[in-house]
């Protein structure tokens, strides 16, 4: 099972600034093994934020986004104490679920 | 863990893997919808063929595309920061392409609104490249550069 991420949202002004670090491997599926085998190819396809029920970021994701990925993004309509939800998604279909609170 | 089920699950990929999760109830139907991976797009391998799988055409270069937080040299290829913002109205989409990675496109935002059209993330890059911020707004698309050099490459290796 995947690690945990790593959520902050913080109130700045009238808008929420959400940063994450997820725990994921990002294998790009061209690196080769001692044996010269290819390692196969495992990364987080789809990120999506939701708050409120409502989505305030998705993204799609290839191969090329660094290992243990970084994200921030700013959205307006957050309050103190509301909790944002993150989901990834990677390409063997594993899936993770944070939430996080606004402070 | 069922092995059948697995190599199903691997060999779906994109769209079927999504419709497999979503009859297994893992994900909602309308969730899956939203979240379709679009496969062709991530092995486009050229600007103009990305462009095609993203459904545009020809991108028009925009002053109102701001890299920040982004090196002029990244010592390590495997974690470049890559930070873009729009000021164009209507923004609903920003992707970032890596000219020469393997495949060009690194990810896709979508970007609803209330969300401010600025973003941050880390990207793989194998040498050094020109990165592109492609940006939809209002149905139409508009791109900037970036040369980012590379000491260490993050591809391979």
């Amino acid at each position: 099972m995947a690690e945990p991420m790593k959520i902050r949202a913080n109130l700045v002004g009238d808008s929420t600034e959400v940063k994450v670090l997820m725990n994921h491997e990002m294998e790009t599926g061209q690196r080769k093994d001692a044996q010269g085998k290819t390692i196969p190819a495992w990364f987080i396809q789809n990120v999506t934020a939701t708050h409120d029920g409502k989505t305030v970021l998705s993204a799609q994701w290839g191969p090329a986004v660094s290992k243990n990925p970084f994200l921030s993004f700013k959205f307006k309509g957050g309050a103190k104490g509301d909790k944002i939800t993150i989901t990834w998604v990677d390409n063997k279909g594993d899936k993770r679920t944070d939430e996080a609170t606004i402070s | 863990m069922n092995r059948k089920r697995r190599e199903v699950l691997n060999t779906g990929g994109g769209a079927g893997l999504l419709a497999l999760l979503a009859a297994a109830g893992w994900v909602k139907p309308e969730t899956a919808l939203a979240q379709a991976w679009n496969k062709a797009a991530f092995e486009s391998h050229s600007m103009a063929e990305t462009m095609k799988e993203l459904g545009g055409g020809e991108p028009a270069q925009s002053k109102d595309i701001v890299f920040f937080q982004t090196p002029d040299i990244a010592e390590n290829g495997a974690v470049v920061p890559i930070g873009v913002s729009s000021s164009i109205p209507k923004t609903e989409s920003i992707a970032i392409l890596i000219e020469k990675n393997p495949n060009m496109l690194a990810a896709n935002f979508d970007i609803p609104a209330g969300t401010e059209p600025a973003l941050t993330t880390r990207v793989k890059m194998g040498q050094t490249s020109n990165i592109y911020a492609l940006v939809k707004a209002d149905g139409k698309y508009y791109v900037a550069a970036k040369e980012v050099k590379v000491t260490l490459g993050g591809c391979g290796g």
